[in-house]
């Protein structure tokens, strides 16, 4: 217990905990402030944020649940490989040979499944508590973002299974590009500005005319590279502006606690 | 802003003075303090259009990393249309025609081309074996005389004709002529539509009665 108390006050323990745990106000808002993990969290919490009939946690959980999504993705990196030859291969492999390998395609599948649903349910319950109201206009609209990519990202990772479901679900949901105004080959006023099958908005999106190899892959850099850093951006945004637009949101009658 | 301050003054003093004798309004505005000068505008300051060494270099070195932005924009746009398709060519020959029986559908080509060819007593049409509902493949069913989806149960007639289940249109129809060795030559890119009355051109339908 001595030897504890000599290295809480050595320079090393120090300069990493700056501050002792003693109960204070101070010290519990400067435990917040001065911590890298923790200062996008706010210094206090008022005490209608911890009732959970209010805002449901449905925002918390799906942050949890894309939090699980890239530590389970990542794992699942090692072991897939993003090409015709061995997408399909490499799945299976992970499903039956390796090592808490359908653990990991489990959960990541689910909580994929779970991240839709919980970003649907907690856009419903910033509808139905009037949370999208000013000064909360902005992040409403960056959620409207998030929920995009995130469908986005449901959908890209559809097709990393290379199965028969996988590639039909996306050639008929890649077909809908065909039709985009402007830029789909048979879309309004596409023909008219020269799009065709092979330099449209689709043909961009599958790299190629069809759903094949390259898709694959294009299918793979977004889902794993592109789309997350993209949403993890407008998180600290949605997520910075919640702090800024007042906090938490509560019931009226106790917005002033 | 100042002739506001003053107007308000000036009802203030004369409302003030009520139903008495009338006054001469009372100035007391203190004349406003002036602004610093970041606050100011700037008065017959061209600002970066003033010519001097810094203000082109400036301009020039703003310009330099706005093109290099958009040249690299614009690459890296141009990067994701792939110049080479590494896909089976569209245009491919299907063997003689002899070899077709008449009202034979022939789906010796659907797996590789997505093409069926389909003889009939006057000739031969290549249908594209796409549905035109959401692109998926149909299959077909030669005791029904019908082609049909598997995806959302849409039905074509052997014509390539729509006639149940969501498919808004007909099959395309592939271009279909004779090579020089006497094969059939098949090119699909090549479509032709019946929504835009395209099936009675030349290559929608071979005439051949051999």
């Amino acid at each position: 217990m001595a030897l504890m108390e000599q290295f809480k006050k050595s320079e090393f323990y120090k300069s990493i905990f700056r501050h002792s745990y003693q109960d204070t106000q101070r010290n519990r808002a400067l435990q917040i402030v001065d911590n890298v993990f923790l200062h996008l969290h706010p210094v206090r919490v008022p005490r209608h944020a911890t009732n959970i009939g209010f805002t449901w946690g449905m925002g918390g959980i799906t942050f949890l649940l894309f939090l699980v999504l890239t530590i389970t993705g990542v794992i699942l990196m090692f072991y897939y490989r993003p090409t015709a030859q061995y997408a399909y291969e490499d799945m299976k492999y992970l499903m039956n040979d390796v090592p808490f390998g359908p653990l990991m395609r489990n959960m990541h599948r689910w909580a994929a499944h779970a991240m839709v649903l919980t970003v649907m349910l907690h856009m419903f319950r910033v509808f139905l508590t009037g949370s999208y109201k000013p000064p909360r206009q902005f992040n409403w609209m960056v959620g409207v973002i998030l929920l995009v990519l995130t469908l986005l990202l449901s959908f890209s990772g559809y097709l990393l299974p290379w199965d028969q479901l996988a590639i039909w679900a996306v050639t008929v949901g890649t077909n809908m590009a065909r039709a985009t105004p402007l830029l789909g080959h048979e879309g309004p006023f596409g023909p008219e500005l020269g799009m065709r099958i092979d330099n449209d908005v689709r043909f961009v999106l599958l790299g190629g005319t069809e759903v094949g190899p390259p898709t694959l892959l294009r299918f793979y850099v977004g889902h794993c590279i592109f789309l997350p850093l993209i949403a993890v951006i407008f998180m600290a945004v949605h997520f910075w502006r919640v702090r800024k637009d007042g906090g938490i949101s509560g019931p009226e009658s106790k917005k002033n606690f | 802003m100042s002739d506001q301050t003053t107007e308000n003054v000036q009802k203030d003093t004369s409302s003030s003075g009520g139903a008495g004798p009338k006054t001469t309004p009372v100035i007391s505005q203190t004349p406003l303090p002036r602004k610093p000068k970041q606050d100011r505008p700037a008065d017959q300051d061209p600002g970066i259009w003033r010519t001097n060494r810094r203000n082109v270099l400036a301009v020039t070195g703003w310009m330099g990393f706005l093109g290099f932005i958009i040249i690299s924009t614009v690459g890296a746009l141009r990067y994701m249309f792939p110049r080479v398709l590494f896909e089976p060519p569209t245009k491919f020959k299907a063997g003689f025609p002899q070899d077709f029986m008449i009202g034979e559908v022939s789906e010796k080509y659907k797996d590789e081309k997505r093409v069926w060819i389909v003889r009939e007593k006057e000739g031969f049409y290549a249908l594209i074996s796409i549905c035109t509902h959401l692109g998926c493949t149909p299959r077909w069913l030669p005791g029904d005389n019908k082609f049909k989806c598997p995806c959302h149960g849409s039905g074509f007639y052997r014509t390539g004709v729509n006639f149940e289940g969501p498919a808004p249109r007909p099959l395309e129809r592939a271009f279909i002529g004779i090579a020089d060795d006497g094969q059939l030559q098949i090119d699909r890119s090549v479509k032709f539509l019946y929504e835009k009355n395209e099936w009675g051109r030349i290559g929608s339908f071979l005439p051949y009665t051999g």
